[in-house]
C-alpha cells in the first residue's frame, strides 16, 4: 500500500470536528464523527466552492457553512434533492493516528 | 418472521399516502397489496383540472410510476378527464352541473379547451360551501368576464338525446324544472363527493353517510381501516386532500403497532385552481349568532376580505383577489388564537411578505412566470410552479429543499406560500408554527424542547437527546445548534458550551466569507474609539495583508479577507492594542450604535455615547436566539436610527424612552414604544430584563420582532414594566449568566488545543512512501 501518509493523532481533531491538511492536490478536509470514524474530502463543496471543513458535521454528513448543501461523508454525495460530488480521500486510523492516501 | 398481509383497496391519493407513510416507520412489517379500479399508476388527482386546462398532461401529475408497485393498479378519474379533452376537440357546447370547486375548475378548464360553457347551479351563489354571497359574486363576474356563463337557482329536469346519425346517442340539450333549455354536448357532473361505501356496506361494516372510523381511523370492524373521501370520521366526510393526509398519517401509525397517532378532525381551507383567480376561504365564514364580522369590501378594485370573529378568536375567514394573508388567517383559525391584541389591524395582515428582494410584489397569482421570487437564490415563479407539479410537492419545506426558494432569508416565504397554495389548492396545509417540530430529528416544538430542558434540568447535548427521544443519532445543523443554546442560556455555568453545534461564525469567532476567509470585527464599545486603536487596526491591515477595510451596518470597522490561520495571530496584536471580539458573527448581542448626544451635540438632551458605552459593556458576551442590535439617540432626531433595533434608546429632557422590537433587516420592523425612563440606571435594568425575557422564551432563531409578535407586547411589558420584582429577577439572571465571560479571541489566543483549530495540517508528500 503506497502514498499513506500520518496527518495527525486522532485526538487533535476534535468530535464532530475537522481538520484541513495542505496538498498537492488542493486542500483536504478529515473529518471525524462522534462515533470516531474519520473520512477524507476535496475541501471544496460542489455547490458553490465551500469550505466543507468548516461545515457542521452530523452522522456520517456534513453541511456545507456557506449554503447548507449537505454532502455525504462516505462518497461525497451531496443528498438528494441536491446533486454533486466532492473528491474523496481513503482515510483511515491505524494506532491512534489518522492516515491519508494520496495517489 | 414471516410478514402479514396488508391489501388496499382503492388507489387514491389517501390510501396510498398511508402506504407511504407506513413504509416510512415500517417499511418490512407488511406483505402489501394494493387494488384499485383503473389501468393507471397512483397519480396527483387534484391536479386533473390543470390537465384538464391544458396547463400540465397526464405523465406530470403520476406520483408513484408503475414500477413502484408490486401488485395491481388502476384508477379512476383520468378516464374521465382524457374523454372531457377529447369531447373538446370535437363538440361545442358543455354544460357543468354543480358550481362547486370542482365543477368551476372543469369549467375554466374546457373554455380554456375551446368549449362555450355554462354552469349550471341549484344554489343561489357558487361555492355556497366555501364562499359567502359576497364573495361568490366577485368570483362570478370575473368567470363571466374570461366566457364562462352561469345559471344559478336551476335544477336539471331531463338530458335531451341528439337525433339523426352522427348525434344519435348522444347528449344535446338540457332541460330545466323552469322548462328553459340549454344545448349541451358534453354535460359534466360534478355535484360533489359521495363517500363510496358500497363494498364496506356489502362486508357489513358499519356506515353512515361514509364508512364510520375512529380517530385512529379504524372501522367497526377491528382489522379494517379506512381513510379518505369514503370516511365518516365523527360525521364529517372530507373531499380535500389536507384532511386525508392527516388521516393518513394517523392511519400508517397504527398500522405500524405504534398506536398513538389520533385524528381529532381537520380545519379546512379552500383555494380555487382557477390561474389569475386567487380566492380563499377557511372555517365558518358565514359567521352566525354571537360572531362579528370584519370586513373589507372594494368590488371595483376586484378585492373582498371578511374575517370571523367569535370572543376574541378568529373563527372563520372569506378572502376574494388579495390572499396573501390566507395561511395565516388559517393558522389562527386552527390554533384557536386570541386575537384581542391585533383585533384593530387584523384585518390589514401579517404583512408576512417581505419588504424586499422581490420588487415589492406581493401577490402570487398576478406574477408572471418569469417574475422572481427568491432574490436570494434566483428562483423565479414558475420554476416553483414547476417543481411543486412535476415532483408532487405539498409542504413549505418541500419547495425549499427542492427549488432553494425562501431557504435563505425567508423573506419570499409568504410569496411562495401563496404559490403553492394557489397551485395545488386544498391539499396546502400551512404549518402550525406553534407545534411546528424542532427538525426532522424530532417531533417536539421549540417551545417543548425548552421547556423539558428547564424542567429535567438536562445541561449536555446527548442527554437532552436522549431524554426526548432524538430520531438521529447526532441531531442535525437546524437542532444542534438550537439545542446548544437554550442549554446554555436555560443553565448558565452548568451547561457546557459545544462548540461544534455551532455554526462556524460563532466556533471560529469570525465571519466566514463566499470565499472560505474570515473577516474580523473588533468591538468599539459604543462606536467609539481612539487614535491608538485605529493604528493598531491599520498595523494588523498592513501586516496581514487585509485586501479590505469597511465600515459595518453597526459603525465598526470591518477587516475582510483574512485567512484562517492568521486569525489567532491578528486577534494576538488587536488584543495587545486591549481589543476584544466584536461578536460580529454570533447569535448575540452585536452592537450599540450611538448618535453623539449631549456630549457634543447642541441639540443633544442625553448623553448617548456614554449611555451607549454601558449598555455594551453590560451585554458584552450574551449568546441570545438571533443577533441582537441596540442604539441609543440622544434626542428625538434619532441619528442613530433606534426606531429600527431590537433595543432602541432615545433621549429626551426628562429621561429616556425605550422602544424593542424593531428590525431593519429583511423585514423593516418599526420599534414599539415599551415604556419611559428617568435614569441610566433603569434603562439598564429595564433593557437587561426585556432580553433576559427573549433569551428565555424566544425560539432560536426568532429575532425579538417575531418573539414580541408571537408572545404580544402586553406580555412582554406585564413581566419588564408593570412587575418589579420580575423585572429585577430577570436583570440579575443576566447579569448572572453574562458574569465573567472571557473574551473568545483571547481565550483562542492562550489555549492550544483551541488555537490548533485554526491551523492547517502541513505534509510531507515526498517522504510518503511509509507503509503502515
Amino acid at each position: 500500500m503506497k502514498g499513506w501518509i500520518k496527518v495527525c493523532a486522532l485526538d487533535e481533531i476534535a468530535l464532530q470536528g475537522s481538520r484541513v491538511v495542505a496538498s498537492s492536490q488542493g486542500d483536504i478536509a478529515i473529518f471525524r464523527t462522534a462515533d470516531d470514524q474519520v473520512f477524507g474530502l476535496h475541501d471544496k463543496c460542489p455547490h458553490k466552492g465551500g469550505p466543507l471543513s468548516q461545515g457542521i458535521v452530523h452522522g456520517e454528513t456534513v453541511t456545507c457553512p456557506l449554503h447548507g448543501i449537505k454532502i455525504g461523508l462516505k462518497d461525497g454525495e451531496a443528498v438528494a434533492p441536491d446533486k454533486g460530488c466532492a473528491r474523496r480521500f481513503e482515510v483511515k486510523l491505524d494506532g491512534g493516528a489518522v492516515w491519508l492516501q494520496l495517489t | 418472521m414471516r410478514k402479514q398481509k396488508l391489501v388496499v383497496v382503492g388507489n387514491g391519493m389517501a390510501g396510498i399516502r398511508a402506504v407511504e407513510e407506513l413504509l416510512k416507520l415500517a417499511p418490512d412489517l407488511y406483505d402489501i397489496t394494493v387494488f384499485g379500479a383503473e389501468p393507471h399508476p397512483n397519480y396527483n388527482r387534484i391536479l386533473l383540472s390543470p390537465v384538464l386546462a391544458g396547463e400540465m398532461t397526464i405523465q406530470d401529475i403520476i406520483l408513484n410510476p408503475l414500477g413502484w408497485y408490486a401488485g395491481v393498479i388502476s384508477y379512476r378519474d383520468i378516464k374521465d378527464t382524457d374523454e372531457m379533452i377529447a369531447t373538446a376537440a370535437t363538440h361545442k357546447h358543455a354544460v357543468v352541473i354543480g358550481g362547486g370547486l370542482l365543477g368551476l375548475e372543469a369549467a375554466n378548464g374546457l373554455k380554456l379547451r375551446g368549449m362555450d360553457v355554462t354552469v349550471v347551479h341549484l344554489m343561489p351563489w357558487l361555492m355556497e360551501r366555501q364562499l359567502d354571497k359576497a364573495a361568490a359574486d366577485m368570483l362570478k363576474t370575473s368567470l363571466e368576464a374570461r366566457g364562462l356563463k352561469f345559471l344559478l337557482e336551476k335544477q336539471t329536469e331531463a338530458l335531451i338525446g341528439g337525433a339523426g346519425d352522427t348525434n344519435a346517442g348522444r347528449v344535446a340539450a338540457l332541460r330545466f324544472k323552469d322548462g328553459l333549455e340549454s344545448p349541451a354536448d358534453l354535460v359534466v357532473m360534478a355535484a360533489g363527493i359521495r363517500p363510496n361505501t358500497a363494498l364496506a356496506e356489502s362486508a357489513r361494516i358499519h356506515c353512515n353517510r361514509g364508512i364510520v372510523v375512529n380517530d385512529t381511523m379504524q372501522t367497526y370492524d377491528p382489522r379494517i381501516y379506512a381513510v379518505g373521501e369514503c370516511v365518516a370520521h365523527r360525521g364529517i366526510a372530507y373531499g380535500l386532500v389536507a384532511p386525508l393526509f392527516e388521516q393518513a398519517k394517523v392511519c400508517a401509525n397504527h398500522l405500524a403497532n405504534f398506536g398513538i397517532a389520533r385524528y381529532t378532525g381537520s380545519v379546512t381551507s379552500t383555494k380555487l385552481k382557477v390561474t389569475g383567480i386567487d380566492l380563499f376561504s377557511a372555517g365558518n365564514f358565514m359567521g352566525g349568532a354571537g360572531t362579528d364580522e370584519i370586513v373589507l369590501n372594494d368590488p371595483s378594485g376586484g378585492v373582498y376580505k371578511k374575517l370571523v370573529v367569535k370572543n376574541d378568536i378568529l373563527v372563520g375567514a372569506v378572502l376574494y383577489g388579495d390572499t396573501a394573508d390566507g395561511a395565516w388567517y388559517f393558522q389562527m383559525v386552527k390554533e384557536g388564537q386570541n386575537i384581542h391584541q391585533i383585533r384593530d389591524h387584523l384585518m390589514f395582515g401579517q404583512n408576512h411578505v417581505g419588504d424586499v428582494g422581490h420588487a415589492g410584489v406581493s401577490k402570487a397569482a398576478t406574477m408572471a412566470d418569469d417574475a422572481q421570487v427568491c432574490g436570494c437564490n434566483g428562483v423565479c415563479k414558475g420554476d416553483i410552479v414547476k417543481a411543486i407539479k412535476s415532483q408532487g410537492l405539498f409542504t413549505l419545506e418541500d419547495v425549499r429543499k427542492h427549488t432553494k426558494a425562501s431557504s435563505s432569508c425567508g423573506s419570499c416565504t409568504g410569496l411562495v406560500e401563496q404559490i403553492l397554495a394557489s397551485t395545488i389548492g386544498g391539499a396546502y396545509t400551512p404549518s402550525e408554527s406553534k407545534d411546528k417540530p424542532l427538525c426532522g430529528c424530532t417531533d417536539h416544538s421549540h417551545g417543548v424542547v425548552r421547556q423539558t430542558i428547564r424542567e429535567r434540568h438536562l445541561i449536555a447535548i446527548p442527554e437532552a437527546m436522549r431524554y426526548m427521544e432524538w430520531k438521529t443519532p447526532n441531531g442535525c445543523p437546524s437542532c444542534r445548534p438550537a439545542l446548544n443554546y437554550y442549554l446554555i442560556s436555560t443553565w448558565p455555568g452548568e451547561a457546557k458550551d459545544d462548540p461544534q453545534s455551532r455554526f462556524i461564525n460563532e466556533r471560529a469567532h469570525a465571519n466566514i466569507q463566499k470565499d472560505g476567509t474570515y473577516s474580523v470585527v473588533p468591538r468599539m464599545w459604543g462606536g467609539l474609539t481612539t487614535p491608538a486603536e485605529l493604528r493598531a487596526i491599520a498595523d494588523v491591515a498592513e501586516k496581514y495583508k487585509v485586501p479590505t477595510v469597511k465600515m459595518t451596518g453597526g459603525a465598526r470597522v470591518d477587516l475582510l479577507g483574512i485567512k484562517k490561520e492568521d486569525l489567532p495571530k491578528v486577534w494576538a496584536d488587536l488584543g495587545a492594542a486591549g481589543m476584544v471580539s466584536g461578536h460580529a458573527y454570533g447569535k448575540s448581542i452585536r452592537t450599540v450604535k450611538t448618535c453623539v448626544g449631549a456630549e457634543h451635540c447642541r441639540f443633544g438632551t442625553q448623553r448617548s455615547m456614554a449611555m451607549g458605552v454601558k449598555l455594551e459593556r453590560m451585554l458584552f458576551g450574551m449568546w441570545s436566539p438571533h443577533k441582537v442590535k441596540l442604539a441609543v439617540s440622544g434626542c428625538p432626531r434619532n441619528c442613530a436610527e433606534a426606531g429600527i433595533k431590537d433595543i432602541g434608546v432615545i433621549g429626551v429632557d426628562s429621561g429616556y424612552e425605550l422602544y424593542v422590537a424593531g428590525n431593519g433587516g429583511i423585514k423593516t420592523e418599526v420599534a414599539q414604544f415599551l415604556c419611559k425612563v428617568k435614569s441610566d440606571e433603569e434603562v439598564m435594568e429595564y433593557s437587561g430584563a426585556f432580553l433576559q425575557l427573549y433569551r428565555e422564551e424566544g425560539f432560536y432563531l426568532e429575532r425579538t420582532c417575531h418573539y414580541v409578535a408571537r408572545a404580544g407586547l402586553d406580555h412582554v411589558k406585564a413581566a419588564v414594566v408593570n412587575d418589579p420584582v420580575k423585572r429585577k429577577d430577570l436583570y440579575e439572571r443576566l447579569l448572572f449568566a453574562l458574569q465573567d465571560y472571557e473574551d473568545p479571541w483571547q481565550a483562542a489566543v492562550a489555549k492550544p488545543a483551541v488555537r490548533r483549530e485554526y491551523e492547517v495540517i502541513q505534509i510531507k508528500e515526498l517522504a510518503a512512501e511509509v507503509l503502515s
